[in-house]
């Protein structure tokens, strides 16, 4: 097909002089998605390790619900957050729709759910094996939490990592909080549904290439900092 | 530390790590239908506002009824649009004050170079659009209750047609924006109806022309309000009227004019000297 040879002239395009637009765009996207993900791995770690170490009445509740909120579809999530955000809303006052700031609540509150409920999962399987020493030597449960999630760290790599990829993805929520207005809050995922509705598939596509190169880049740097931290 | 206190941190933290852009007075948000944005008339005018004034724009573009419902719900200072009778109506309910014509060009519909229906060179629209539903040929509609597509029904109403009876069959109802319905008319070999200067603009046109133009029930006419800051006291007033009175007034209207993609005129500016707020 031709449309996927234009792709490729397309792509060399772009990657071949700094384009300062495309620039602009990739920075935004790395900025918010990173931003929303080290936010949520904040809370979302130590949380899900709490849920996996402490027993409460309403625990399997609780861990379902988390689960289900990973299913969570970006557009209903866009819609809450433009709610609470919109000069109407609750939030209104705050004046951060159409932000970059915006776009970080939305992601933020995608990622959180999928590195809690990982990092829970993950933390539990590890309690088994740690739970008697722990309990015996009546350590602080926020020792336990901390002595697990660094003892996990490798594995809790992958859970950022695809808490970062459904951020970095997703387009739902960031272009109904964000608006996609340019030079603002234009990131790749929504320069790209902005392409395809003009009909320029070969460019939609070639930013498409583009945003899974970025990918790639961020996994390796994470990737081959496993052997540095381990 | 608790949750909560930890969430209101991390907003906290992100506010200042990303600024808080919308908060200064010199800049105007608009809630503008795609067409404008995806013919890159903004790209084309906005750069003379901005250094004539120092204003900087923000457009946000999504269909007619998405945004008559975000300028409703204060989420704009300026409203651009083209579907006059919801234009009155968002006026008259008091979200708006002063809705002015700003520019216009033309509907028209679109289909398969084949034809299947043999609507080229009918000249009525509505007797084309009846054609399309004598024939069953696949006509695809975009059910987003957008400027575009209040054209469409009303087009439908005129051709004694009533097309959702057919949803589903030959009466495809894409529920998306322009863009993605001619993509998707492309796809299926369907009919369908878009703004002039969306069409000149796509890009993905394949075997598909323009069949039926020219009809003066075509005609697409753009209006352009200031939100009302009475029930939007957060709405950037002065900016929003400055961004009207320069579209409006003699600059912005001759550069509409003049703005052109492959030769052609998209925009066609009459907007009536009149005294603003």
């Amino acid at each position: 097909m031709s449309t996927f040879s234009q792709v490729f002239s397309e792509v060399g395009v772009l990657l071949s002089g700094p384009d300062p637009d495309l620039l602009e765009i990739v920075w935004l996207s790395l900025r918010v998605s990173l931003t929303a993900t080290l936010a949520a791995c904040a809370i979302g770690l130590p949380l899900g390790a709490l849920l996996g170490i402490k027993n409460f009445p309403g625990k399997t509740i609780v861990t379902v619900l988390i689960n289900t909120l990973m299913g969570m579809p970006p557009v209903v999530l866009g819609l809450i957050v433009y709610l609470m955000l919109s000069r109407s809303g609750p939030m209104g006052f705050l004046q951060l729709l159409y932000t970059p700031t915006a776009m970080i609540i939305a992601q933020f509150a995608l990622v959180l759910p999928i590195v809690t409920a990982l990092t829970r999962q993950q933390i539990e399987d590890n309690w088994s094996e740690y739970s008697d020493t722990m309990n015996s030597l009546c350590v602080p449960l926020t020792q336990c939490v901390r002595t697990l999630l660094w003892d996990s760290r490798i594995s809790l790599l992958t859970t950022g990592l695809a808490g970062f990829s459904r951020a970095i993805s997703e387009v739902g929520a960031v272009i109904i909080v964000g608006g996609n207005i340019d030079h603002l809050t234009r990131v790749m995922t929504t320069a790209i549904a902005l392409e395809t509705s003009k009909g320029d598939l070969p460019l939609a596509l070639a930013l498409g290439v583009v945003l899974l190169t970025i990918a790639l880049a961020v996994n390796t740097l994470v990737f081959s900092s496993r052997t540095r931290i381990a | 530390m608790t949750i909560k206190s930890t969430i209101s941190t991390c907003i906290i933290i992100c506010t200042i790590l990303t600024g808080n852009l919308h908060a200064d007075d010199q800049s105007v948000l608009v809630q503008s239908t795609t067409s404008t944005a995806n013919s890159g008339l903004y790209d084309y005018l906005l750069p003379h506002f901005e250094s004539a004034t120092g204003i900087k724009v923000h457009v946000v573009a999504v269909g007619t009824g998405q945004a008559i419902r975000n300028a409703s719900n204060c989420d704009a200072d300026v409203l651009l649009v083209h579907a006059k009778v919801a234009e009155q109506k968002f006026v008259e309910d008091g979200y708006g004050v002063n809705r002015l014509d700003l520019m216009y060009n033309d509907f028209v519909l679109i289909g398969p170079s084949d034809d299947p229906a043999g609507i080229k060179s009918i000249t009525d629209a509505t007797d084309a659009l009846k054609k399309i539903a004598d024939s069953n040929s696949i006509f695809a509609s975009r059910g987003d209750n957008s400027g575009t597509h209040r054209k469409e029904l009303s087009l439908w109403q005129h051709s004694d047609t009533e097309p959702g009876l057919h949803s589903g069959k030959w009466y495809r109802e894409t529920g998306s924006g322009m863009g993605a319905t001619l993509n998707i008319a492309i796809g299926m070999n369907a009919y369908t109806i878009t703004d002039r200067a969306t069409w000149i603009n796509f890009k993905n046109r394949a075997e598909h022309r323009i069949l039926v133009e020219g009809d003066k029930r075509l005609f697409n006419q753009y209006g352009i309000i200031l939100v009302n800051s009475n029930r939007c006291p957060l709405s950037n007033t002065q900016t929003g009227q400055r961004f009207i009175n320069w579209m409006t007034g003699d600059e912005g209207q001759s550069l509409i004019a003049s703005y052109k993609l492959s030769d052609q005129q998209l925009f066609y500016p009459n907007a009536k000297p009149e005294i603003s707020e």
